[in-house]
């Protein structure tokens, strides 16, 4: 009786599109509450970097502290400005949050595996697309919209300076990310996320052969998620606070929180697209290997934030455009000539 | 069945949008709805099994072309443009204009060559980056280096334009 309702095909694609909210469900709640940890560990690096000891009050070594600017957060007035574009205003932090977790529909985290008592097997990411790279650049390039929306809703000129840049940037620099992973696309002929892991697999790593394009990659993607030493948009000396000025409460902590999300997605596509995704000794699962990776480059750009100081604009606008671009022009050149 | 619904949803938004592009006073909101425009057509294309064509769609009209577009819009004086009319010319002419596009939309929609192609006479292709790669760089080489020398022009076309005269 029950082989034969398991084996209805309606049941069948029920059970599939069962699996894939499941999925879709899970990986956004660890998304979701991912920024919580990566606060407290900011600041932790940021004071030991700067020899204090950062938060240190609420909890144990102060491990409760982003609970409590969570709630801190949650209940401070939202304050929308006289004069600002009320809709855009209320709207611009959800455009900005959206983009940043639609990235990781292709996100590949690891192989199959089976999961025990309904002995299924599930694959650990969401989709593989055959155009999965073009999907996570593209999606990643959307959420420029939430900063500039943001910026000029607020009807105030450093939000809209703040804005301004943030969008000049990021198309800048969107080019010399994009034309470092066609790099890598090269190397590995294929276009889906999945693919390019497997071809890295047995530590044939691509910053072995791509090194020149993983070092325009890890720059250019610092500036496209507008950290040190990249992050005019909210350059406090200048601006206030940037393109979040006017923002309080909810809103400003989605912005945050998109902030953080698109670090973790960054680091992310580095590890897929460079360091062999979840490839590893055998000893430890492999989604175990890929979290190491992932954690340890959130860590690195952590540590950069709190050791080099900002880029002035025209300095930045210098390296987008006439190092960098170059640069990833002369790396697809030599990866042709070397793969053909 | 669950194709021909979200068909119709993404349709619908897509007209909708399309329509407050055209209807909102204030230029900024009218890119927004743009923007939803172009993606409810990225939809589209997904459902017509071309996910290529789809994330190139966002990619450039979305990704890059909208934000330009953003980027100049934001420097304009909104209030002046917003209390501005678009079309001149009274009402009249306007809906002239409009019967004279549903006359011509009908016409080509039915008389052309078009009208006749289903969409199951063309699933031997399935949209695949490989396969749109090599139709672009064998059948259609010609067009295509065209179109690339043409996109070079306009480049330096903009370029020269742009640029100060030094003496």
């Amino acid at each position: 009786m029950f082989e034969l309702f398991i084996s209805n095909p309606l049941v069948l694609m029920m059970i599939e599109v069962l699996v894939i909210c499941i999925k879709v469900v899970v990986v956004t709640l660890v998304v979701f509450s991912l920024p919580l940890p990566l606060t407290y560990i900011e600041r932790k690096v940021a004071g030991h970097i700067q020899v204090r000891l950062g938060p240190y009050r609420v909890g144990p070594h102060g491990i409760l502290q982003p609970l409590a600017d969570m709630i801190k957060l949650i209940f401070k007035e939202d304050i929308i400005p006289y004069k600002a574009d009320p809709w855009l205003f209320k709207i611009a932090p959800i455009i900005a949050m959206v983009p940043a977790f639609a990235v990781f529909a292709t996100i590949p985290f690891g192989e199959k595996v089976t999961i025990p008592f309904i002995d299924k097997e599930v694959t650990l990411y969401i989709s593989d697309m055959d155009t999965g790279i073009l999907y996570v650049l593209a999606i990643a390039g959307l959420s420029v919209y939430g900063i500039i929306l943001g910026g000029w809703a607020s009807n105030s000129k450093y939000a809209l300076l703040g804005g301004l840049r943030s969008s000049a940037q990021m198309i800048s620099y969107e080019l010399a990310l994009s034309f470092a992973c066609i790099g890598v696309v090269m190397v590995v002929n294929s276009l889906s996320l999945v693919d390019i892991v497997r071809a890295q697999s047995g530590w044939h790593w691509n910053i072995l052969y791509q090194p020149l394009g993983f070092v325009i990659f890890a720059i250019a993607g610092l500036a496209e998620i507008n950290r040190i030493p990249f992050d005019l948009p909210e350059d406090e000396g200048t601006l206030g606070a940037g393109y979040h000025a006017e923002y309080s409460s909810m809103r400003f902590a989605f912005f945050m929180l998109t902030e953080y999300v698109a670090m973790v997605s960054m680091s992310v596509l580095m590890v897929i697209l460079f360091f062999g995704g979840w490839d590893g000794p055998g000893f430890l699962p492999g989604i175990v290997w890929f979290l190491i990776k992932v954690a340890f480059i959130i860590y690195v750009i952590i540590w950069t934030r709190f050791t080099y100081p900002r880029y002035r604009y025209d300095q930045l606008m210098t390296i987008g455009w006439k190092i960098l671009l170059p640069l990833s022009l002369l790396n697809i050149l030599i990866t042709g000539l070397v793969v053909i | 069945m669950t194709e021909q619904i979200f068909f119709f949803i993404f349709a619908a938004l897509a007209v909708g949008s399309a329509i407050a592009v055209v209807s909102l006073r204030n230029p900024v909101h009218s890119v927004i709805s743009l923007m939803v425009c172009f993606l409810q057509m990225a939809a589209l294309f997904v459902l017509l099994r071309s996910p290529f064509i789809a994330v190139v769609q966002v990619f450039v009209y979305v990704g890059a072309v909208l934000v330009l577009f953003l980027f100049v819009i934001m420097m304009l004086d909104i209030h002046k443009a917003s209390m501005e009319r678009f079309v001149s010319g009274g009402q009249l002419g306007v809906i002239g204009l409009l019967v004279v596009l549903v006359i011509e939309m009908v016409l080509i929609v039915s008389k052309s060559k078009l009208a006749g192609i289903s969409v199951a006479s063309v699933t031997h292709l399935d949209g695949s980056v490989r396969e749109i790669g090599e139709a672009l760089f064998t059948k259609y080489i010609l067009p295509f280096e065209v179109v690339s020398f043409i996109l070079l022009v306009a480049l330096l076309g903009a370029i020269v334009m742009g640029r100060k005269e030094v003496k």
